[in-house]
């Protein structure tokens, strides 16, 4: 399962950095919101996916899956997550500004 | 007692709470924050004086013994870089006041800024490897704020390529936690280093320490991953330069020197001479940057990257005495960038214009300020009696000490290329005629050399006062070449 998982993770690597070699905003961000479920999907599969009970503590179960990678994951997909609004916001502002989403076009030594 | 470990992470972020409610009322803003760091200062004064008698404070939160809870280690390094993060933070709110305009600053940047505060001085005194990316998260979302605060063109151009590197390496921060948790089963970082160091850190945890070291290089700006740095760091207003280039790219190097004097130090003849060799490179491609360039907020910003690569050489040759130039020539460079940017930022609202072919003969009208710039730049390249000769000067017997003389030799070059190009400036925009009379001035220095010359009397103190400032930062050093020390102050075993 392990070696499954993994291979998921890399091919979400692989588009994540695909997309962020792309030249449109709107892909990069994509890219980066790929990149970031390969992570967290690393995250989980790093911590063993061992059969178990979900951690909630019962009288009943003996065995419990991992704990600690799933409050890990659950603080770096929020983080994530408002990187990414942040980021969407900065691209439709920038898209305003500059009237492109093209980045070749963004290049530029003006203020020099 | 061992609660005072929380008190620079609490005070610069329960501010910044409060400053959110505040920031219609500019006075009573700007007044709490010069307020709150000169009492954040104090307090981290006097935790820095504990804890250079009484040894390290470490802070177990919640009362989870340490290898189960987010532990906080107050230990004499990282109390140095606090110390050091709020002198100038002290000066850098009295900038802002003054430069950054009425507009900007009810845009929160108060907020902002006491968050990065919070999430440097966080970075700084965690001791668990997860805990420091999320501070890292912290200070990143705070720098994000701050470098578009404002939104010109050119912000917007270059903070979103900022950004995207960032964000690329914090999912690569994670990605590395994720393996190493895997190999380990563990975050804290003083259980990393025992059991790394049972292992006798194989193959695998070898690829893990590169991987980890290219994050940190990425947030350090080290060659071949500085990039991003010279423009980005070149755009947003002076006094969120000053504060990026004095405290960003160091949280990178500290995070270096905690994990590689620490966690993985059973592969040196790999990993360390890596170090030596990319310090090398980091030198001289970022000295011959501040030189390509004309503007001099760039020039400035480039600088920052052979100073990384100083902090390097240290680190990479791995003796006490090189560790112990590391941290000095840190504390060093920290005050003095933070003090080179306000200078060129005062030059830009007298001028008008980032153009050094646009300057000169500012020292007719000018005179405080370009000596102020003068002192400045023999500081950073490293002319005794100064502070940045004494870190220099222990690097480069730290390197002749091991016999690494390539490295004496890239490091001589490129304090020689710093002078120059700081020098340039002070040639072209102070010397030479004068290009702009009295009446056509821009705006004027009045308030902004105050912070400059607290920033300066520090690190004048910091070179002069040696005799006093070095032992205790060679002890320092001594103690991180014995991570066993730190591991049993934290684990209590």
């Amino acid at each position: 399962m392990e070696i499954a998982m993994s291979i998921l993770a890399g091919g979400l690597f692989a588009a994540g950095v695909y997309l962020i070699l792309q030249r449109q905003m709107l892909r990069i961000i994509f890219g980066t919101a790929l990149l970031s479920h390969g992570a967290h999907l690393l995250i989980l599969t790093m911590g063993k996916l061992n059969r178990g009970a979900p951690p909630i503590l019962s009288e009943s179960k003996s065995t419990y899956v991992d704990p600690l990678p799933q409050a890990l994951i659950l603080t770096s997909i929020v983080i994530s997550f408002g990187v990414t609004s942040f980021l969407l916001v900065l691209a439709y502002r920038a898209y305003k500004t500059n009237k492109t989403d093209n980045l070749e076009q963004l290049r530029g030594t003006d203020h020099e | 007692m061992s609660n005072l470990a929380v008190l620079p992470i609490l005070i610069p972020l329960v501010t910044g709470i409060l400053l959110i409610f505040l920031n219609t009322n500019l006075k009573a803003a700007r007044f709490i924050t010069k307020l709150m760091t000169i009492v954040n200062l104090i307090v981290v004064s006097y935790i820095g004086a504990l804890v250079f008698q009484n040894g390290a404070i470490i802070l177990e939160t919640g009362d989870w013994i340490a290898p189960f809870g987010i532990i906080l280690v107050a230990d004499p390094l990282a109390m140095v870089l606090v110390i050091v993060t709020n002198i100038i933070a002290v000066a850098a709110t009295f900038y802002a006041a003054r430069s950054l305009g009425e507009k900007r600053e009810r845009f929160y940047f108060y907020s902002f800024f006491q968050f990065l505060i919070t999430g440097v001085s966080g970075a700084f005194l965690t001791g668990d490897l997860f805990n420091l990316f999320v501070f890292f998260e912290v200070l990143l979302m705070a720098s994000y704020g701050l470098i578009i605060l404002g939104g010109t063109k050119e912000q917007f151009r270059e903070s979103l390529k900022y950004i995207l590197i960032n964000l690329f390496s914090s999912m690569l921060f994670v990605t590395t936690v994720a393996f190493l948790y895997s190999v380990t089963g563990t975050v804290n970082m003083a259980q990393l280093a025992e059991r790394v160091g049972e292992v006798e850190q194989t193959g695998i945890l070898t690829t893990i320490a590169v991987l980890l070291f290219i994050v940190f290089a990425t947030k350090g700006a080290l060659f071949p991953l500085y990039f991003w740095l010279p423009k980005s760091y070149a755009v947003p207003p002076t006094v969120i330069s000053a504060l990026f280039g004095a405290l960003l790219t160091k949280v990178g190097v500290y995070s270096i020197l905690r994990v590689f004097t620490l966690i993985f130090i059973h592969n040196l003849e790999f990993t360390h001479q890596l170090f030596l060799f990319l310090a090398g490179f980091t030198m001289l491609f970022g000295v011959i940057g501040a030189l390509s360039t004309n503007n001099v907020k760039a020039i400035i910003a480039y600088n920052i990257i052979p100073a990384v690569g100083f902090m390097m050489m240290g680190i990479g040759i791995f003796s006490a005495t090189g560790l112990a130039g590391s941290i000095y020539y840190l504390a060093h460079d920290m005050i003095i960038k933070a003090a080179l940017f306000f200078l060129v930022g005062a030059m830009v609202v007298i001028t008008g214009t980032t153009d050094l072919r646009k300057m000169g003969g500012l020292i007719t009208h000018h005179p405080l300020l370009g000596w102020l710039f003068f002192i400045s730049a023999i500081v950073l390249a490293g002319i005794p009696p100064f502070s940045g000769f004494i870190g220099k000067v222990l690097l480069i017997r730290a390197a002749i000490e091991e016999e690494h003389f390539i490295i004496v030799g890239a490091a001589l070059l490129s304090s020689l290329l710093i002078l120059f190009s700081v020098m340039r400036i002070f040639i072209n925009g102070f010397w030479g005629e004068t290009k702009l009379e009295k009446a056509a001035e821009k705006g004027s220095e009045k308030g902004l050399i105050f912070p400059t010359v607290l920033l300066l009397i520090c690190s004048i103190a910091l070179g002069v006062g040696a005799e006093y400032f070095y032992p205790s930062i060679q002890e320092i050093a001594d103690n991180l070449v014995n991570p066993s020390l730190y591991i049993d102050s934290v684990l209590k075993e």
